[in-house]
């Protein structure tokens, strides 16, 4: 049928037959895209008495919005907490192979390290658009230098810092610019952090609770400056406990500010949380939910020794050591391993387990109006999956950017 | 399904093609009929009474002549009964077969007008909760292959006037929702009246002239109100009335609080809608008309006089009209005026059966 339309002349795709993620439930509708966004087709029927150039049949598949991963340290052999000659083409590697796991926007996330690598690396970094060359990068996630020597974690303990003495300074100083930085991990008990907390927030910094041995007050205090998540909820940071439940009190705090919401990562690979965890903190505060990978540079190699950062680690199928140690230092799992052991783990619909993997990360960036749904005038970075989650194409601005092939490699 | 013959057999002078709904003659109507090669279907009506003749009685060329001309009397006869005035109420046992009748109607008279680029099929379209399963079927022949849109002309009957196009009650929401969205009809042939036009009565008088440009309406379907009207043309109605500006009746503003979350000041209190002279000028007319809230409605529109309080009564005088009900809505109906009907459903049901298909045999 030939198409008429009046605000432009870009194709217009129209995939049929699938079952789209749309108002918090999956709808048997067509998706409708051009130029990279969504398209409204009532307004294109009734406005400009425009019509589908092109219709793709999706074979039933259900189709969700991108994945975006904002706890990913590296993967395929590539670390982006190590500063080498080649770290670009890395960083564009790891994009581009993470497309196959349906992830469309990622945050880049750089373990405690000392300055001279943030200074190095940072710079190296921008925010960009995701396509055939891969997932958009959103910015960096810092986690850390700013965290608690008991709650290190993985993390080394000689780059560990504080910013007692000059504040939010200090705090520039390490990480030498805040362009491209999107969230900084930190610990709030460490003096002075409300103020450094008030400054990332004023520069649409979001900060996150982690590695912290942080009482519940300090916490809430934390999130009144400004805080809005929990890097790897119940990792590094003191247990729940009935009469301080600490940072893990967050998910069911009446403190937060009104309009607020907190939200917490979590690694769903059925080792960093047991799933009774992974339950308890789902049912407690089911929108906060955000699912992450914390994948480092193994994820995707096979077994065996790795770096991540200063550190060496040992891989042994899904678990990840600190070498010689039962420190768990990061995951290999993949984000749709995570949103299938989610939705088998909780026994939750699959519209939230898709939910915790695009729609609350956009939420926590701020960034929902564009990314994170199949709403009209979204960016068109959608999957398209079978019932069990398996991702069978990617798609980035409308185009298809992976599609896994009929031999299944 | 059966896909059209190549010519009509109706009639007899093939001048023009008959673009109204027929009683086929037995000899056309069986598949025994359909069967037959091609060639045969495309003789001259005369021609093949005279075969047929011959073949009956075995040679005789004087009573082969007569059956013949009884053949072309039987001809002329039914076409006057075609184009004579005809009304039928058509009675179905439940909403679904009653929206399943209409929809295999509308589907066969569409194929047999056989609508090509610049020569439309026009249809008159109505909206709410009776036509729906009606549109169901007909998307669902659609998707099947069966029938399709792209030289159907469609102009609505009614919108609401200041309730902007992208409200989930708007008719435009409802009619991209429930059919234009699923089927493969051109936007620039789906009219529908603009609520919100700087001058709604230039829009209503443009409207009628679109529809003019169209060549007028083939088939207008249309709805009844519990209060008897068509589209917005409330009780007090001009009979010969044009498309324009109508405030609604409290009777409609309570049928349609319950799309409005039951909140009575959230129903648009005015809107544009055809005129009953403008679906008058229909060449042929469908109410359909289910449930036991429109009982009442049903039986002042067909068994009292033509009364503008009831302005769906108009159709009364209208050359070609098919009511299409359920059992319930003939409650308020004489068990006679029923009887007779129903009686007549073996004849009714000739119009959808065979149900056509525009795939290739």
């Amino acid at each position: 049928m030939p198409s008429n339309k009046s605000v432009s002349d870009a194709p217009i795709a129209q995939f049929t037959n699938c079952r789209l993620l749309r108002g918090r439930r999956l709808q048997r509708e067509d998706l409708w895209v051009r130029e990279g966004k969504i398209l409204n087709p009532e307004k294109l029927f009734f406005d400009e008495k425009g019509s589908a150039d092109v219709q793709l049949d999706c074979k039933g598949c259900i189709l969700a919005p991108g994945f975006i991963d904002v706890q990913i340290n590296g993967g395929f052999g590539v670390d982006f907490s190590l500063a080498t000659d080649d770290f670009r083409s890395g960083i564009d590697l790891v994009a581009q192979k993470i497309l196959s796991h349906g992830v469309t926007s990622f945050c880049p996330t750089l373990v405690t390290s000392p300055p001279s690598v943030y200074h190095q690396i940072l710079p190296q970094i921008s925010v960009r658009n995701g396509g055939a060359h891969g997932a958009g990068i959103l910015g960096a996630h810092l986690e850390g230098p700013f965290i608690s020597k008991e709650k290190k974690g993985a993390h080394p303990e000689h780059c560990i810092r504080t910013f007692e003495e000059n504040g939010f300074q200090d705090l520039l100083a390490t990480y030498g610019s805040l362009d491209c930085i999107r969230i900084v991990t930190l610990a709030p008990e460490i003096k002075r952090s409300s103020e450094v907390i008030q400054e990332l927030t004023k520069r649409g910094i979001c900060v996150s609770l982690g590695h912290s041995v942080a009482n519940l007050s300090q916490a809430e205090e934390a999130v009144q400056h400004g805080a809005t998540f929990i890097t790897h909820l119940f990792n590094a940071m003191l247990p729940f406990h009935h009469r301080d439940p600490g940072i893990v009190g967050l998910l069911t705090s009446d403190k937060i500010p009104a309009g607020r919401r907190v939200f917490y990562g979590m690694i769903s690979d059925g080792i960093h949380t047991n799933p009774a965890a992974l339950r308890i903190a789902h049912r407690a505060h089911p929108k906060g939910m955000v699912l992450v990978t914390d994948a480092i540079a193994g994820m995707g190699l096979a077994p065996g020794r790795h770096t991540l950062g200063q550190q060496v680690v040992e891989i042994d199928g899904l678990n990840t050591y600190i070498a010689g140690t039962k420190t768990l230092s990061g995951s290999v799992a993949t984000m749709d391993t995570c949103v299938r052991h989610f939705l088998e783990a909780t026994g939750c619909s699959v519209e939230t387990a898709l939910e915790a993997a695009s729609l609350h990360p956009a939420q926590l960036l701020g960034i929902e109006d564009r990314k994170g749904t199949l709403n009209y005038d979204s960016d068109a970075d959608f999957l398209m999956l079978d019932d069990s989650l398996h991702v069978q194409a990617t798609y980035i601005a409308g185009e298809e950017v992976w599609r896994q092939d009929a031999l299944g490699m | 399904m059966l896909t059209l013959p190549q010519e009509s057999v109706c009639s007899p002078s093939a001048a023009q093609p008959l673009d109204v709904p027929m009683l086929r003659p037995p000899e056309a109507a069986s598949p025994r009929a359909c069967a037959e090669p091609p060639a045969a279907r495309r003789r001259p009506l005369l021609a093949r009474c005279f075969r047929i003749a011959s073949a009956r009685r075995g040679g005789g060329s004087a009573a082969a002549f007569r059956s013949a001309v009884l053949g072309v009397c039987r001809g002329f006869i039914l076409l006057y009964k075609l184009f004579a005035a005809i009304m039928r109420l058509v009675i179905l046992e439940d909403y679904d077969q009653a929206s399943e009748w209409a929809a295999k109607y509308i589907c066969n008279r569409i194929i047999q007008f056989k609508p090509t680029q610049g020569r439309y099929f026009t249809l008159g379209l109505p909206t709410g909760s009776t036509p729906l399963g009606c549109y169901k079927k007909l998307i669902e022949y659609h998707k099947n292959g069966d029938l399709s849109f792209k030289y159907v002309k469609t102009f609505n009957m009614d919108e609401y006037v200041g309730l902007p196009r992208n409200h989930p009650e708007s008719y435009h929401s409802y009619m991209w929702n429930n059919f234009f969205k699923h089927i493969d009809i051109d936007p620039n042939n789906a009219h529908i009246l603009d609520g919100n036009a700087p001058d709604l009565q230039v829009e209503c008088d443009a409207f009628e002239k679109k529809i003019e440009e169209a060549g007028g309406i083939d088939l207008f379907v249309g709805g009844i109100g519990p209060d008897g009207h068509i589209a917005f043309n409330e009780p007090g109605s001009s009979l010969s009335s044009r498309t324009r500006l109508k405030t609604l009746a409290m009777d409609t503003i309570l049928a349609n609080a319950k799309y409005f979350d039951g909140d009575l000041s959230k129903v648009p209190t005015m809107a544009l809608t055809v005129g009953v002279g403008t679906v008058m000028d229909a060449r042929e007319v469908m109410i359909l008309i289910t449930g036991a809230h429109k009982a009442f409605a049903l039986y002042k529109a067909i068994e009292e006089g033509v009364n503008h309080m009831w302005t769906v009564s108009a159709f009364q005088q209208h050359p070609r009209t098919i009511f299409v009900c359920d059992e319930d809505a003939t409650l308020e109906l004489r068990v006679k005026t029923v009887k007779y009907f129903k009686g007549l459903m073996h004849v009714h049901n000739k119009l959808v059966d065979p149900l056509y298909s525009m795939k290739e045999n």
